[in-house]
């Protein structure tokens, strides 16, 4: 028996459908973030598929096979080979994997920690918000990198660690970029007239403070993305981020130094890999800062 | 026996970086249930810290209240906690704020806002809010409301919005309402509609009013009796009537004499005229220094509120000699 769906579930989805069609229709008419956004998805489509892509599974992360080793790029091995016979190509596929995996673990865990610490502060104000603000100033006197391969350094060299290490170091940005705009909204009319109309605290913090304040770091983590991305691979490359065998890319570009001068393809590859995923995600940050603002929309 | 409303030695002041400035300073008073009280005062008299005060809003620091009492239904105000204040803000008390253009929160629908404040102050679930909210947008008279309630703050005009801002004060039934200028940052025209706009709903829903405007022509379309704000303090207080044929203080003259009533007219505004560096003296009246038949009493004592007949209060020294 056919069940007739009732008509105002499609009325509720209909606001929805039309903000969905105006951001696609805002970003198209914008191309560089546009194609910057496919690469994205296109990333996005290699990581979660790269079992199914690359063509020697079994040596991504093992697998030696010595009369193979160093091969330039051909037919059957287009980005050549490494040291020990292994496909780069394939090994490329799978970094995407686990550097976007990476960066979204250690953006979202930062953002989580540092958007409500932000918001709060900068809502509240007074001891709460000197507290918070102090606790930031301490993790922003280290340097990123640096606080990183100290976290690292304490906790073992491994891909988790180097995740939650760049979580440690990036969080204070955003509780800096969120308090800030927090504090200029605390005295403005609309956050008044919330109070006035009974708004509990915590609800304006999280439903007025937040949602207004929120594009500018959206715009930050999407740009982060790509940063994160470089400094996850610059661990690796210093050996305390992913271990061999572990395909990351900038362990991989670690490894190739040995092999520069007689293998380019070694470390230009993967060096290619990230710098495509850097820029588009850098693109694409700029380009949503365009489109998710009211504001700032071109029409 | 207690007034429905009541300030009592209201003192409200603002730590500045010159020393401690009094804004409100309000010996008694006091408005009836179900009636329109208007405030009148040029801008700086304190008549918004007088509306946030009430509400708990004053951003303090810098502002403090040092003493008095504002009773409502027999309950002190600010003596409530902020978790007892904010079940008395927008379901008892309502306002509706000066400003239209930024009263409302940029980044959400105006329908996801009535319809958040209805759900929050009345319980009602999101589809009975969404036809309360269409409800609502016909009792502000704003047409095609499913297309206003779809739109954000930014793609409405100033009346329209200031019309939603209404609607979110009428919304939960509050029994007082306090409307700090309404009218301010609108054109003549838009200003005529929300004005007639308001005194409908108000005649409708028999709400109590502090009504706050500058000109007394603006009040007096809405309110039974007012009071004149100069400095803090209430200078005149009675019927509109009394209070626009026969302003006893020299400050409500000038008021009233700013607004030309014909083209010929002059506007007088050598006494209105402020000097910056003028400051509120410690004793004598407040407006001594602007008034222009001063005497020495003016600059020693402070006048204090005089019953002068009917409904009719006026703080100045001068008055009573005149009546001899």
């Amino acid at each position: 028996m056919r069940k007739l769906l009732p008509i105002e579930s499609f009325e509720a989805i209909k606001p929805r459908l039309k903000e969905f069609k105006l951001t696609f229709y805002l970003l198209n008419r914008n191309r560089l973030t546009m194609i910057a956004l496919i690469t994205v998805f296109l990333l996005v489509l290699v990581a979660l598929l790269a079992p199914f892509i690359v063509p020697y599974k079994e040596q991504v992360f093992s697998g030696v096979n010595p009369q193979e080793k160093l091969l330039p790029p051909s037919r059957e091995h287009p980005f050549g080979t490494d040291e020990l016979g292994r496909d780069i190509f394939s090994r490329v596929i799978y970094g995407t994997r686990i550097s976007l995996e990476t960066a979204l673990a250690a953006v979202g865990l930062a953002l989580l920690v540092g958007v409500p610490l932000g918001a709060i502060a900068g809502a509240t104000g007074g001891v709460v918000d000197e507290i918070i603000m102090r606790i930031t100033d301490i993790f922003l006197s280290f340097p990123p990198l640096l606080l990183a391969i100290l976290i690292a350094a304490f906790l073992g060299p491994s891909l988790t660690n180097a995740m939650l290490a760049i979580a440690v170091a990036w969080w204070p940005w955003y509780t800096r970029l969120i308090r800030g705009q927090a504090v200029s909204m605390r005295e403005r009319q609309f956050v008044r007239a919330a109070r006035a109309t009974g708004t509990p605290h915590f609800k304006i913090v999280f439903g007025h403070i937040v949602p207004n304040t929120i594009a500018p770091v959206i715009i930050q983590a999407s740009m982060d993305l790509g940063g994160v991305i470089l400094t996850a691979a610059s661990l690796s490359f210093l050996g305390l981020g992913a271990q061999p065998p572990t395909p990351e890319w900038g362990l991989m570009i670690s490894t190739s130094r040995n092999y520069f001068l007689n293998a380019w393809w070694y470390s230009i590859f993967p060096g290619l890999a990230i710098f495509i995923t850097v820029l588009v995600f850098n693109l694409v940050g700029d380009g949503l800062r365009e489109v998710l603002d009211p504001r700032t929309r071109k029409y | 026996m207690a007034e429905y409303f009541e300030f009592e030695n209201l003192k409200v002041n603002f730590r500045t970086f010159e020393g401690v400035k009094n804004v409100l300073n309000i010996k008694n008073l006091s408005i009836k249930k179900g009636e329109s009280f208007g405030l009148v005062g040029e801008s700086g008299a304190g008549k918004t810290t007088l509306a946030y005060t009430i509400l708990k809003l004053l951003p303090i620091p810098p502002a403090f209240v040092e003493s008095g009492a504002i009773r409502f239904e027999g309950e002190d105000l600010l003596k409530k906690s902020d978790g007892e204040i904010q079940k008395i803000r927008g379901k008892k008390i309502s306002i509706i704020f000066q400003d239209p253009m930024s009263t409302l929160n940029p980044v959400f629908t105006t329908g996801q806002q009535i319809i958040r404040v209805l759900q929050q102050n009345q319980g009602l679930h999101k589809a009975q809010a969404k036809k309360k909210a269409v409800e609502l947008m016909n009792i502000v008279k704003l047409p095609d409301p499913e297309n206003i309630l779809s739109k954000y703050p930014h793609e409405l005009s100033g009346g329209q919005r200031q019309r939603i801002i209404i609607a979110l004060a009428f919304s939960c039934s509050a029994q007082f309402l306090i409307a700090d200028e309404p009218t301010r940052n609108l054109d003549v025209t838009i200003q005529a509609g929300v004005l007639q706009l308001i005194a409908e709903l108000i005649r409708e829903t028999k709400v109590t009013v502090l009504f706050i405007g500058n000109s007394l022509e603006l009040v007096s379309l809405i309110c039974d009796r007012v009071g004149v704000l100069h400095r803090g303090q209430i200078v005149e207080l009675g019927s509109i009537r009394e209070v626009a044929t026969h302003p006893a203080h020299s400050y409500t003259l000038t008021l009233l004499r700013a607004i030309p009533k014909e083209k010929r007219d002059k506007i007088d505004l050598t006494q209105i005229t402020l000097k910056a560096e003028e400051r509120v003296a410690e004793k004598g009246c407040r407006y001594v220094g602007r008034c222009l038949r001063k005497e020495k009493i003016c600059l020693e004592e402070e006048p204090e509120l005089k019953h002068i007949g009917g409904t009719h209060y006026v703080a100045c020294h001068l008055y009573k000699e005149e009546k001899k």
